[in-house]
């Protein structure tokens, strides 16, 4: 299997799970601190607004390897979840005066649910099958979009306010909202850690690696696919929500088929089913789509430069070659 | 003028018209997107896109060198394939000893690049491209006004489906096809050239969406994202259908253009939907599609 393998799988496995704590191996556990101190100090450094995009594209690329890089389903839909998260979040916290976490919280609820109706579905087929499926599926919510009233249409929702963090603190000011995203970030991040290294997902990858093997040892791996499912898209629309909070505003962009590919490629760019991979292709590319906003369509041409050139050369993504040349798993 | 169901029936008929156009574009690229998978085992991510290169290549000779609609028909699918046969060569022909979703990534960004590069060439907004003067104007049917040129793209892409099977199940080159789908490496053993069998498959395939472009350049307007809307309701397409059978993909196409177009008539808030709700309701009852193998 191992270079024929979707994920990463192929990385010289550690010799022993020589895990520090949490089960995070030696040099995982460095790249965690150094990313705690990134969120730490970078509010002061950058623009803090410009983080907070990146982390809520980060968690929701992590959402996504979620699946691919750990039972090795790919959904083509995800921006289904991260869209209707954020237009729930924002109907929330305009319309019915919910306060942030609350709203966010309800977005993740909605998605999950969603993706729960439409896991149940797509898990009946497999492979590039499942890809097209959620695909179509996500096609469906965006055309719904375009036509519920409480999405605004091609307006969106606009102007929704950042509230009061559990009514107390409020969340105008650039920083505190920062300090929030950054916490469900983080929050999101060992949620995703703890569940890949439970027994739950050993027998994800177990799925990953060989089906018909895990279901001859007795796992209904159907349940456990569906579960997953679920999990990734109701982080997916945690992401969306922060990220409708963060900006005031959420949109039809959100819920359409590039926004699918874009995590697609943020995961890919990163390594898919490495621990950090998605963090720092989310970095990558939303830091890409910044400095090369004026030219464009030409945004879409590099995007789409990028995908071939990973798919080609460059199969582990970032995260994955560099453990690969430093011998350790990140 | 009589109703039908409570419904006028220029309008039924008339809806019941642009369903079977909306269902002939499904049928010609669902069937390309069967045969492509059949033996490369890729679903072709870029074949909307390469479906509205068929389209722009028309409107350029149109454009640049004055080569009617005639021509086009007849150039476009040629170009569009030799291009397709060259995306194989560089790019896809790679993958193939890797897991298919490669496949799907790769051609996914090939989308993207080729939608880019037209996008920044001609902007979004539409191009218009006119209907041959040999099928302008329509025919009086009593009950409905038919346009010539709607007609002729009906029956020209059922004529063009018919071809391709005829081809697939009745010919020598059809029989090595068939059997390289089932076991590539035996057939090659049996001294015929695979590699180059795949590469003008997938040119094939490609030129047959091309082919839809060029029908589709005087219906809807020449824009950069025509293929990617489409491409999307196809794949629903495919999945209703199942890829196992090339027949199954062009019922599956024209009926499924047809339901659409009927429940413009009946409920059209559902319209944009239907075809995403017809395939979930496959999946639930026949998950391996109304005309595939499990």
């Amino acid at each position: 299997m191992s270079d024929t393998a979707i994920t990463a799988g192929s990385l010289p496995a550690p010799k022993a799970e020589n895990a520090v704590a949490w089960g995070f191996s030696r040099a995982q556990f460095a790249a965690l601190t150094a990313m705690i101190v990134f969120l730490a100090v970078a509010p002061f450094v950058l623009y803090p607004v410009f983080i907070m995009k990146l982390l809520c594209f980060a968690l929701f690329a992590l959402a996504f390897n979620l699946l691919i890089g750990y039972v090795g389903l790919l959904s083509f839909g995800h921006a289904a979840y991260f869209g209707m998260g954020g237009y729930i979040a924002g109907y929330s916290a305009k319309a019915l005066g919910l306060s942030p976490e609350l709203g966010i919280l309800a977005g993740g609820v909605v998605a999950g649910l969603l993706g729960a109706v439409f896991g149940w579905v797509a898990i009946r087929r497999q492979g590039i099958y499942f890809a097209m499926i959620t695909l179509a599926l996500a096609q469906m919510v965006y055309f719904f979009c375009v036509q519920a009233p409480f999405t605004g249409g091609e307006d969106g929702i606009q102007a929704i306010p950042r509230g009061s963090f559990l009514g107390v603190v409020p969340l105008d000011r650039d920083m505190a909202m920062y300090w929030l995203v950054a916490g469900i970030f983080l929050g999101a991040f060992l949620l995703i850690h703890r569940i890949v290294h439970s027994p739950f997902g050993q027998v994800l990858k177990a799925i990953r690696e060989n089906e018909p093997r895990t279901i001859s040892l007795g796992y209904k791996t159907d349940q456990y696919k569906l579960v997953a499912f679920i999990l990734s898209t109701a982080l997916a629309g945690v992401a969306g929500a922060t990220k409708s909070l963060v900006f005031g505003i959420a949109t039809l962009t959100d819920v359409h088929w590039a926004m699918s590919g874009e995590v697609v490629l943020m995961t890919l760019v990163g390594g898919l089913g490495t621990t950090f991979g998605p963090v720092i292709g989310a970095a990558v590319i939303v830091t890409m789509q910044n400095y090369l906003a004026e030219l464009g369509a030409w945004v879409t041409v590099i995007q789409g430069v990028i995908f071939v050139a990973c798919v080609l050369a460059f199969r582990r993504g970032i995260i994955g070659e560099l453990g690969n040349l430093l011998k350790v798993k990140l | 003028m009589e109703d039908l169901f409570g419904i006028p029936a220029p309008l039924l008929f008339g809806q019941l018209l642009l369903g079977l156009i909306n269902g002939a574009f499904y049928a010609m690229l669902s069937l390309g997107l069967a045969v492509i998978f059949g033996l490369l085992n890729i679903v072709n991510m870029a074949h909307g896109a390469l479906f509205m290169m068929g389209a722009f290549v028309a409107w350029l000779l149109l454009d640049k060198l004055g080569l009617g609609y005639w021509w086009a028909l007849l150039l476009s699918p040629f170009i569009v394939g030799a291009f397709g046969v060259v995306l194989e060569k560089l790019f896809i022909s790679r993958l193939y000893k890797l897991d298919h979703l490669y496949g799907l990534l790769l051609t996914f960004g090939l989308a993207l690049v080729i939608e880019g590069v037209f996008r920044n060439e001609f902007g979004s907004s539409g191009l218009p491209y006119r209907i041959p003067p040999e099928l302008a104007g329509s025919w009086d049917l009593d009950f409905m006004f038919l346009p010539i040129y709607r007609a002729w793209v009906v029956v020209f892409a059922l004529v063009a489906c018919l071809a391709t099977w005829l081809v697939i199940e009745k010919t020598r080159l059809g029989a090595y096809l068939r059997a390289a789908t089932e076991n590539a490496p035996l057939v090659q053993a049996f001294g015929v050239n695979v590699p180059r069998m795949v590469t003008l498959t997938y040119g094939a395939g490609v030129a047959l969406a091309a082919l839809g472009g060029v029908l589709a350049a005087p219906i809807y307007s020449v824009n950069p994202q025509m293929g990617s809307n489409l491409i999307i309701v196809v794949f629903a397409v495919v999945v209703i259908g199942g890829m196992g059978s090339i027949l199954g993909a062009v019922l599956t196409g024209f009926g499924l253009g047809i339901v659409e177009g009927m429940t413009k008539v009946f409920y059209p808030e559902a319209s944009a939907t239907v075809i995403f709700v017809i395939m979930v309701i496959v999946l639930l009852a026949r998950p391996a599609g109304l005309f595939g193998r499990a």
